[in-house]
């Protein structure tokens, strides 16, 4: 295992406040930057990290934030995304929860960096107690003089503020979080604008995800070169993973990019393979939106190189044989799991979770379920799989956010890799209701 | 000014245009559909998908296609840009999927329902639909509410517009509808049932494209096609009194505002919304509280234009059924 980063500290008794935090080294990046760094070098370093969004879509950060737009005599703002909820992701929570100051430096080093005077966190309902850490740190921090006017002695103030939402998933898709921190309904925006020109209350914003605004920090105090040293291509830096499912360590994880899968799934460094000795099925590498693969494709691409915990390796082969290392939510199966059912489970989730603004995606999740149920219930037909194939490719690109998308691709995946196991549902309806799952009945190869 | 080529038709438009308005400046087969876009209300737009085109060149300077099909409602023109609507047959097909998506939770009420002959839907469908559905599962129904006195809300048959939302933003005093609830289970409403008591609120029955608006002043009266439109005008202090009566006989059985061949509300001579108040809507139905100014002209969509719904080879093949992206497994057999 490499350096950690992030969770360098975790291990340290009563590093959730303010006094343990600082004696380890806590806030330098804020000084380093505030009292020896021009805002467009920091946004210099952050580029030459090679730092890319953690919270699903993988964009370059440095970039995003050169794009932000600043027009003379209006507000800027910085938002961080702490809506954590796509199935299978709790790095964000562990982060927050372990280490809420590394959050708060982060977004004081960021928002100096953007020249955002006012900046927000907008966290997940359901996060409630961590809403509540997170507001202890930063009355700390302004008790300690790194929040509020003239930070430092420098000209630069900052104001920071946590908003906790009500529990949407569709809150975590970047416009619809602005309009929700507006205190309106929760819709994703039609873009353009995009944010970096029009965000919160029209203004200029910026968006990124907890373990983004994190990782500025290390970027700050040791070099975006130094940082960009880490991982493999332009997967650069660590991750944290959040690891679960059928795992004998289940938990989260910091690794360095570029860890082949293998190793993450069983070494004793990280899940430490298969539960109870079980047979390895299949993987979502990246949150519950992200292609399922099954245990060959996931450990080797279909070149049959080894598979690499980066962006690039994941991806490698696109959906035919490939996936997406998504928000790093990395949920195991083992031979025991039925695919129909954790899709319907997952299709469920989008079908609750639409926002209903556009078509393809408020009908077509709901009939995607019903179908799904259908099947289980017993009554599928073959076409049924047909219906399904055809049901997600007319939601998928055709909707206003991605959301449709991520409904779209685990329906499709499911049916590229497992037909055989809707085939076997449908036509001996018995195997469904069996625990054990017709596969070792039926002595079948997974995949 | 910006070039733009849609379905091999070009036109040179200003900076900004959206790719519907520069295919409405040309007309005819090259305009999509809109059944949530409305160009006198800001905002509108985007979210019915019914719109959709194909660009297949991004502009002069940036060639690349676009990676997805776009809401051409939304979505400006760039100088060289090349759009596809009619002429590509995937996205036909997308289309096609987008009204199957509209259609699934509708209640194909038609031969009750007071929109029928009048309903963008019911022309989407008869031009893009299939003729029978794929959904096998129980519909989604609500329960009838009436907003105010005179507007029956049906949000059974509701698409989700957001036009009424808008309209109540926008040309109404004080927004007192919206959207409640999320999803497939979203609906119009009213907050805590508190009616819609407005001068402008009647426009909201002109902007819905689906019979999920109605004037209770007119409900179950007549088809539409049984009522001649003709156009009037008063004098009123409110608006600009210019509207369309329906007429049998000398009877007037309702008031709405013209509309082009978009179903908008026509502008007023000097540029505006034909905006129409509710008292020239529901309350003046005399043919002496108006001047008669002839015959409304009706568009060819209209079915009250007659023989629009004559069964046609569709332009292209319904391609709903007819793929099979995956084999079957004893396709596969077989082919062994
Ligand atoms: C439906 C949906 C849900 C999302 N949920 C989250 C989330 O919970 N947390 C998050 O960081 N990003 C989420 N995103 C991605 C954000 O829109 C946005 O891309 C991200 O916050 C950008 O931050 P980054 O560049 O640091 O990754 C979601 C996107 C969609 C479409
Ligand atoms: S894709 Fe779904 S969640 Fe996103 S805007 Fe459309 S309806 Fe809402
Ligand atoms: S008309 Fe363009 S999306 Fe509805």
């Amino acid at each position: 295992m490499g350096k950690k980063l992030l969770l360098k500290d975790d291990h340290i008794a009563g590093i959730q406040s303010y006094d343990v935090y600082r004696k380890n080294g806590g806030y330098a990046s804020v000084e380093k930057a505030v009292k020896t760094m021009t805002t467009e070098a920091v946004v210099e370093e952050v580029k030459k990290s090679g730092l890319r969004g953690r919270g699903g879509a993988g964009f370059p950060t440095g970039m995003k934030w050169s794009f932000l737009a600043k027009p003379p005599g209006i507000a800027r703002y910085l938002v961080c995304n702490a809506d954590e909820s796509e199935p299978g992701t709790f790095k964000d929570r562990y982060l927050m929860e372990r280490i809420p100051h590394l959050l708060i430096e982060g977004m004081i080093t960021s928002s100096y960096a953007l020249g955002a005077n006012t900046s927000y966190i907008y966290i997940r309902g359901e996060y409630y107690y961590v809403a509540r850490i997170l507001e202890k740190a930063i009355d700390e921090a302004y008790a300690n003089g790194w929040l509020g006017k003239n930070i430092l002695g420098s000209e630069y103030s900052l104001d920071l503020y946590v908003q906790i939402g009500a529990g949407a998933y569709i809150c975590g898709e970047e416009t619809a979080l602005l309009e929700s921190l507006e205190g309106k309904r929760g819709n994703p925006r039609i873009k353009p604008p995009f944010p970096a020109v029009a965000g919160l209350y029209g203004c200029p914003t910026v968006v990124n995800n907890v373990e983004t605004i994190a990782a500025v920090v290390p970027i700050v105090n040791d070099g975006g070169d130094e940082y960009a040293k880490i991982g493999i291509g332009k997967s650069t830096g660590t991750k944290l993973i959040s690891a679960s499912g059928h795992i004998n360590k289940p938990g989260v994880y910091e690794i360095d990019l570029g860890v082949p899968v293998e190793e993450f799934i069983f070494s004793d460094k990280y899940c430490g393979g298969i539960r109870g000795g079980k047979k390895f099925k299949a993987v979502v590498a990246g949150g519950s939106s992200v292609p399922i693969l099954p245990a060959d494709l996931i450990l080797k691409t279909a070149k049959g190189e080894p598979r690499l915990m980066s962006y690039e390796s994941l991806a490698d082969g696109g959906f035919a044989t490939g996936t997406m290392l998504g928000s790093g939510g990395f949920i195991v199966m083992d031979e025991d799991t039925s695919i129909v059912k954790n899709l319907w489970n997952f299709t469920r989730f989008y079908h609750h979770e639409s926002c209903g603004q556009c078509s393809p995606c408020r009908e077509g999740t709901g009939w995607m379920e019903k179908i799904l149920h259908r099947i289980l219930d017993g009554h599928g037909t073959m076409s049924d799989i047909d219906l399904l194939w055809d049901i997600q490719g007319k939601i998928e690109g055709k909707t206003i956010c991605p959301l449709g998308d991520a409904a779209a691709w685990p329906v499709a995946a499911a049916i590229r890799h497992f037909r055989s196991e809707f085939e076997e549902y449908i036509k001996n309806p018995k195997s469904i209701k069996d625990v054990k799952h017709y596969y070792r009945l039926n002595n079948l190869q997974s995949a | 000014m910006a070039k733009v080529t849609i379905d091999g038709h070009m036109i040179e438009v200003p900076d900004g245009t959206t790719i519907l308005q520069a295919a409405r400046m040309i007309g005819g087969d090259v305009v999509p559909p809109a059944m949530c876009y409305y160009s006198k209300l800001k905002t509108s737009g985007g979210y019915c998908r019914t719109c959709l085109v194909k660009v297949t060149k991004g502009s002069e300077k940036d060639p690349r296609p676009m990676p997805k099909p776009v809401a051409s409602c939304r979505t400006p023109v760039m100088d060289g840009m090349e759009v596809q609507n009619k002429t590509a047959p995937d996205l036909l097909e997308a289309r096609a999927g987008v009204v199957e998506f509209l259609l699934i939770n509708h209640p194909l009420d038609c031969p009750i329902c007071d929109q029928a002959g009048e309903c963008s839907l019911q022309d989407l469908a008869y031009e893009h639909g299939l003729s029978r559905t794929r959904y096998e599962f129980s519909r989604r129904t609500f329960q009838k509410i009436d907003i105010g006195e005179k507007i029956k809300l049906h949000m059974t048959r509701c698409i989700l517009c957001y036009r009424c939302v808008k309209v109540a933003e926008q040309i109404t005093d004080g927004r007192v509808h919206g959207v409640l609830n999320r999803g497939d289970v979203s609906e119009i409403s009213t907050y805590i049932s508190q009616a819609v008591d407005n001068d402008f609120s009647g426009n909201m029955i002109d902007v819905c494209p689906v019979g999920a608006l109605t004037d209770r002043t007119f409900r179950f009266k007549s088809r539409v096609w049984n009522v001649n439109p003709v156009d009037a005008h008063r004098d009123c202090p409110t608006c600009s009194g210019r509207v369309m009566l329906w007429m049998k006989g000398a009877e007037v059985f309702r008031v709405t505002a013209r509309k082009d061949e978009y179903a908008e509300v026509l502008d007023t001579p000097d540029g505006k919304p034909g905006w129409i108040c509710n008292t020239c809507r529901f309350d003046k139905k005399e043919t002496k509280d108006w001047i008669v100014d002839g015959p409304s002209k009706i568009d060819r969509h209209s079915v009250i234009s007659q023989n629009h719904y004559v069964l046609q080879e569709p332009a292209h093949k319904p391609l709903l059924n007819a793929v099979q992206a995956v084999p079957t497994s004893w396709q596969l057999e077989n082919k062994k």
